[in-house]
């Protein structure tokens, strides 16, 4: 059996210590963690947690019913295999020469992503979208010199029906 | 009211129906303790606070109540880890009330401070640090609830000194509601109605029960369903009683050291409904060998342990005394006229194996373990608690008593603690006075806490310890002798104290057999002792336990005599 990348949304208990159980249920149990983002809800008493996890199917079996298990664990949501959507964002430093200064703009231009921080000798780009929006983004750039990024890790909410 | 935390803590504790607490004091603890001195709860003081754990354990084993113990900070806590982990393990409904230093002070490495929220998250089934002393009785209330509902498991509850310290208007807690928490009890109907169907087309089923038929005190439930449909049973460690073991239908334990006629007819089986089991790998041994030939049902109140080692025909999630019964309904509206005559075949097969390969072993000039439990099954008359050390004695236990009723064997099963059987046997001793409770136990294990021989003779409680002293890690040596070409590394107990004396310098009585012809006097003297009591056995150096399948092998390819 394969391993494939699965998003799970999963409402929780906004307490101290939450996270260290679920990512103890992970690290413990030899779970991985691609990714993981986590804040509160519009309720305070609650945050959501969006982990990218991959697993084969016994596995993600196995990782849903033990988070639900959790006590402080309200709800688990997988939404691989569902209509979703999902937005990552990242921030990315680039050298900016002189030179290559206009053919930034442009990418940032076609990305609709914009310019947070210029300085003499780089441009901080702001950009959201979903995981093949950045690896695009970031291709482009590679050639020019990335000097640092920062990324948030996958959030995601499903789709209402319609 | 006013009340102080203390005064609060003991309160709560009261209206949970508790009565006795094992513990053992220190700083971050001394207002409970001062506050104990006036309460009528009972307190037992232990020697270690592994004891205390491990006491209200087995005192939740052998009574199916809650257990609780009250440690200090720091040091305190920490002695408990093993114990709770233990319970983890085997699903065991206790609270452990821990002290904590101030809450102003924690986070800068205090005196006696350690974060035992964080280091016992993955072995509780749940934890708190409790924040103020007006969340004190709501979070014992739901410590309580959480331990004993659902799969039950150990709840630990770390209270700061100024929160036990403080004093409040009290109010009593609210009723407790979860919304995060909310174990499935119900089966559901339509994978019942297949287990119907499946049990009337197996030719050769059996019934494989576990601690959970026990923790949910379906054994009667069990029962019925295995006599009704003449469907033979075997049980992992932790099931142990949870069939009646002198049974016709019963075939003992299955796994590791189980019955040749157990594990072969899991391999040969066309059905298997697993009630309470969670197919731990001492059972399973290689998984994609094990039941080659059968649909399995699994039972469990706990989603995690169904598909998490083998896979399952039909899921059943629930509590197991609630699905059983529905079941045993279920088959009362079947027609089961002919099961009688369909299982013949099978049945008689199984006794066949039982005939041709039983528990066996020579006697000789030297004792053997396997005689003093068969003696001392005879003389208690199978009524005894029994709790176990971890090695060979434990499967001796597990092998040659046999176990009419559930609650009756007091094994660590999951972890495999040594040093658990003394202080459980205390527990359950303390939970039924008037009963015999006998600790089986290796030379080794019995020396991890042997402390706890002050806390039985404090409390005269009269425990039986039952030493197979073999002079070696028995165990350990026997997987050297298998499968290390007799290398003992380190096995041999070059040291030992006299037991005899041993139990005399704590005020017990020792006694000692040294050959075959002397057990009988030994046990009978000491069985029948008020008082606590050593029996020191000393028995055939390198005696094995078989059968014996080696760890990944299938369960069908046993080592026999
Ligand atoms: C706390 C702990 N440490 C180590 C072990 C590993 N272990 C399993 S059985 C055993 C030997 C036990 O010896 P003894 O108590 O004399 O019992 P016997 O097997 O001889 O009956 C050991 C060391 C264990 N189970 N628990």
């Amino acid at each position: 059996m394969t391993a494939e990348k699965h998003v799970l949304s999963i409402l929780v208990d906004n307490q101290p210590g939450v996270l260290s159980r679920i990512a103890g249920l992970f690290s413990g149990r030899g779970y991985n963690i691609e990714s993981l983002c986590v804040a509160e809800t519009t309720e305070p008493l609650v945050s959501r947690i969006t982990i990218v996890t991959k697993a084969n199917t016994l596995g993600i079996e196995q990782i849903n019913k033990q988070l639900n298990k959790l006590i402080n664990v309200i709800k688990v949501h997988e939404l691989t295999g569902t209509a979703y959507v999902e937005r990552e964002m990242a921030l990315i430093k680039v050298k900016a020469k002189p030179e290559n200064r206009a053919e930034i703009l442009r990418i940032v231009d076609i990305f609709r992503c914009k310019v947070v921080d210029v300085g003499l000798e780089h441009y901080t780009i702001e950009i959201t979208g979903d995981e093949g929006k950045l690896a695009a983004i970031m291709s482009l750039l590679k050639p020019i010199g990335i000097k640092e990024i920062a990324k948030t890790g996958i959030i995601a909410l499903y789709r209402e029906p319609k | 009211m006013k009340l102080t935390g203390a005064q609060i803590l003991l309160k709560t504790l009261k209206d949970e129906g508790v009565d006795t607490i094992f513990g053992y004091p220190g700083g971050c603890v001394i207002d409970i303790y001062d506050e104990l001195l006036r309460s009528d709860l009972r307190h037992i003081f232990v020697r270690h606070e592994q004891g205390a754990i491990h006491a209200a354990d087995g005192y939740a084993r052998a009574s199916g109540r809650v257990g609780v113990c009250l440690v200090t900070s720091g040091p305190g806590a920490t002695n408990t880890i093993t114990g709770i982990a233990n319970a983890f393990m085997d699903s065991i409904p206790v609270v452990i009330i821990t002290g904590q230093v101030p809450s102003h002070l924690i986070g800068n490495d205090a005196f006696q401070e350690v974060d035992i929220v964080g280091i016992t998250r993955p072995c509780t089934k749940h934890n708190y640090l409790v924040n103020s002393t007006e969340e004190l009785a709501q979070t014992i209330k739901e410590a309580f609830f959480i331990a004993s509902s659902g799969r039950p498991g150990p709840v630990l509850v770390d209270i700061p000194k100024n929160v036990v310290q403080n004093t409040i208007e009290y109010k009593a807690p609210k009723t407790v509601k979860l919304r995060s928490y909310n174990p499935t009890y119900n089966p559901n109907m339509k994978q019942l109605h297949k287990v119907v169907e499946l049990i009337r087309e197996a030719k050769r089923p059996i019934i494989f029960a576990g601690g959970g038929v026990l923790l949910s005190k379906a054994a009667r439930e069990l029962t019925e369903l295995a006599r009704k449909t003449q469907i033979p049973v075997t049980t992992s460690l932790m099931g142990m009683g949870a069939f009646p073991g002198s049974d016709p239908l019963c075939m003992g334990m299955i796994g590791m050291h189980g019955t040749y006629r157990a594990n072969t007819s899991s391999g040969k089986c066309d059905l298997m409904i697993a009630v309470g089991v969670r197919f731990d790998d001492r059972v399973t041994g290689k998984t994609d060998t094990f039941t080659p030939h059968a649909k399995i049902v699994h039972i469990d109140i706990d989603p995690t342990s169904i598909r998490k080692n083998i896979p399952v025909a039909v899921p059943v999630v629930g509590d197991c005394k609630i699905t059983l019964t529905h079941l045993n309904k279920l088959l009362d509206e079947t027609d089961l006229s002919d099961v009688q005559k369909k299982r013949k075949i099978w049945l008689d097969q199984i006794e066949d194996w039982k005939k041709t390969q039983p528990f066996a072993y020579q006697q000789g000039a030297v004792i053997k373990p396997q005689y003093v439990v068969e003696k001392l099954y005879e003389l208690t008359r199978g009524d005894a608690i029994i709790s176990t050390e971890v090695g060979q004695n434990q499967m001796w236990a597990a092998q040659y008593y046999h176990f009419d009723n559930p609650q009756h064997l007091l094994t660590s099963g999951g972890l495999g603690a040594m040093g658990f059987g003394l202080p459980a046997a205390i527990g359950a001793q303390i939970a039924f006075p008037d009963k015999l409770v006998v600790d089986i136990a290796g030379d080794a294990s019995i020396q991890m806490n042997i402390q706890e021989m002050a806390t039985a003779v404090q409390y005269c409680l009269p425990v039986k310890i039952v030493i197979l002293n073999n002079g070696f890690l028995g165990m350990v040596r026997q997987w050297q002798e298998f499968f290390y070409e007799k290398r003992y590394a380190c096995t041999l107990v070059e040291h030992a104290p006299d037991f005899v004396k041993l139990a005399e310098a704590y005020g017990a009585v020792g006694l000692r057999a040294q050959k075959p012809e002397e057990v009988e006097a030994v046990l009978r003297e000491g069985l029948f002792s008020p008082k606590t009591v050593i029996m020191d056995f000393v028995i055939e150096r390198e005696e094995c336990v078989y059968p014996m399948v080696p760890a990944g092998a299938p369960i069908t390819e046993m080592l026999l005599v």
